[in-house]
């Protein structure tokens, strides 16, 4: 590679003083000082959150109010820091989805080992368990920051369902069609 | 009879104390809130007092504007633990800071802030409180014991980062003193020989209509008009001796850590603090009194009788905060010199140029004076 040598341009007297760079530096000072504020006042504003975004894991509802999780437990086998702890239980004998389906009787995540990768939402096959966008988690005990079953449906709430898988099912045998 | 005057000259003497560490306080704010608008933050806005705080609409705006935070500022100075490090010159140490803090508020007493003419005899009162004839001298020679203070703490601190703060403040001194002292020559030159604060003040009323006529109605005859580059040289110096960035090199953050206060903390770092504050309004002050007509509004004479004496002490305080303003401007506008390039600056440049203003100056005053 050939070497190109820049001619340097002496420095005029002004430059040699130094000052026009001093007053230029002044007004972009000034120019700054004008302008509006770029931070974000913390507790009171807070950002916006983007879609996607990777915050506390959290299990949800259909809008029928029916738990999602069927304890699969793949979300538990895929946690690379082994966060999640699943204790796999059987549903009510009163509901109709007794013996069909399974439910967690315990589900864990300790929030002091959790990565916040997303593994667990990518591995759900019911698209039960969601990072959601909260980001600013703390607790006063290790305890606290074990989110048990209660404490994770309380935080992940309902979505919006695009399937209902469970009322097409349902559907689909009251109409004879078996297995859907 | 004298215990009046005592009495009187000491309530002069706090009120003054009392104001001036006021505007220290509020110099602080000034620099952050100026420091925090420039970098695209609100800067402090969070402290609210009761009472004031709590009325409607102005009580938020004056805490947006964080008008309460040097209250804050201080208290906590004075509240917090006071550690005393082991490894110190214990005596030294403490010395230090008061050291640093005194002479900053001594050099006070001899700066007029304002002047009050009777308005039937015409006679002409400056304020201030002790209107010595060697005032600006008396000035220089205090102001820069400051800096003693300085190379104490670093030194009884006994550790290496102080230290070398320390002798940079003593180096800087040295080199920067000079020149402000030769380019302050000419100042008194023109004036007469005088170095009284206030008449170098009174003599800049009015316009440059007597010396230049014709166009000479458009200036004020303020020394920065005709002697610009004193003022400028004695600017640089002043920002040098108020160890002001570009110059803070005793300081300097970011390569000596916090320099000669990092041993130092609450109330002792405090008085570091407010003595460094102080130095920067009695520097302005100076500038103003000196190069920028002082307590006399521009173009216009100062009227006679009480208007007149508060309008002075108004146009004052604009003048001097307009010049702290420009030294938290600079602050936030450039970046810190390295230390030889402070060294370059002050003996190869500042030094010689100085000199050369002094006999350019003298041979011009000396040709006017004959003419």
């Amino acid at each position: 590679m050939a070497i190109k040598v820049v001619e340097r341009k002496p420095l005029s007297f002004a430059e040699k003083t130094y000052l026009p760079q001093i007053v230029g530096g002044l007004k972009i000072t000034m120019k700054n000082l004008f302008k509006p504020t770029v931070t974000l006042e913390y507790p009171d504003e807070r950002p916006e959150i983007p879609d996607g975004y990777r915050g506390v894991p959290t299990l949800v509802k259909d809008p029928n109010g029916r738990e999602k999780c069927v304890s699969c437990q793949l979300c538990e086998f895929v946690c690379p820091p082994k966060a999640i702890r699943i204790l796999p239980g059987s549903i009510d004998e009163t509901s109709d989805r007794a013996h069909i389906e399974k439910a967690p009787q315990e589900f864990e995540i300790n929030m002091l080992r959790c990565i916040y990768c997303g593994f667990c939402e990518e591995v759900c096959p019911e698209e039960a368990i969601f990072l959601k966008d909260m980001f600013s988690l703390s607790g006063m005990s290790r305890e606290e920051m074990i989110h048990k079953k209660a404490k994770l449906y309380e935080l992940g709430g309902t979505l919006p369902d695009a399937h209902y898988k469970w009322d097409k099912k349902k559907e689909a045998e009251l109409s004879g069609g078996g297995h859907h | 009879m004298i215990w009046q005057e005592i009495l009187l000259g000491l309530v002069k003497a706090i009120a003054l104390i009392a104001v001036v560490m006021t505007m220290a306080g509020y110099t602080v704010l000034v620099e952050r809130k100026v420091a925090a608008w420039i970098q695209g933050r609100p800067g402090p806005n969070r402290t609210r007092i009761p009472l004031l705080g709590n009325i409607p609409i102005l009580g938020n705006f004056l805490t947006r504007l964080g008008i309460f935070q040097p209250a804050a500022d201080g208290l906590k100075f004075l509240f917090k633990e006071e550690p005393l490090p082991g490894h110190v010159k214990k005596f030294y140490y403490v010395l230090a800071p008061l050291i640093a803090f005194i002479p900053a508020m001594t050099t006070m007493t001899v700066v007029p802030f304002g002047q009050w003419i009777h308005a039937d005899t015409g006679e002409v009162v400056p304020l201030v409180l002790a209107n010595i004839d060697i005032g600006i001298l008396f000035l220089l020679a205090v102001s820069s014991l400051g800096v003693y203070g300085i190379i104490l703490a670093g030194w009884s601190s006994n550790s290496k980062y102080p230290f070398m703060g320390g002798i940079r403040a003593s180096a800087q001194m040295i080199s920067y003193e000079l020149a402000m002292g030769v380019s302050l020559l000419p100042v008194f030159m023109w004036y007469g020989g005088s170095l009284n604060l206030a008449e170098i003040a009174q003599a800049q009323a009015g316009t440059l209509s007597e010396v230049i006529p014709g166009i000479g109605v458009l200036f004020p005859k303020w020394t920065i008009v005709f002697q610009p580059l004193s003022a400028l040289i004695f600017l640089v110096a002043l920002f040098a001796e108020t160890n002001r960035l570009p110059f803070d090199m005793p300081e300097s953050e970011t390569d000596l850590v916090a320099g000669f206060n990092t041993e130092y903390g609450a109330f002792k770092f405090g008085l570091f603090f407010v003595g460094e504050y102080t130095h920067i309004i009695i520097g302005s002050a100076v500038f103003t009194l000196l190069f920028l007509g002082g307590f006399n509004p521009p173009w216009v004479l100062l009227p006679a009788g009480w208007l007149g004496a508060v309008l002075s002490v108004l146009v004052f305080l604009v003048k001097t905060f307009s010049i702290v303003f420009f030294f938290v401007w600079i602050r936030w506008t450039l970046p810190r010199f390295r230390y030889d390039q402070v060294m370059n600056l002050g003996w190869k440049m500042l030094l010689p140029l100085s000199v050369l203003n002094l006999f350019i100056y003298a041979i011009a005053i000396a040709i006017y004076d004959t003419i």
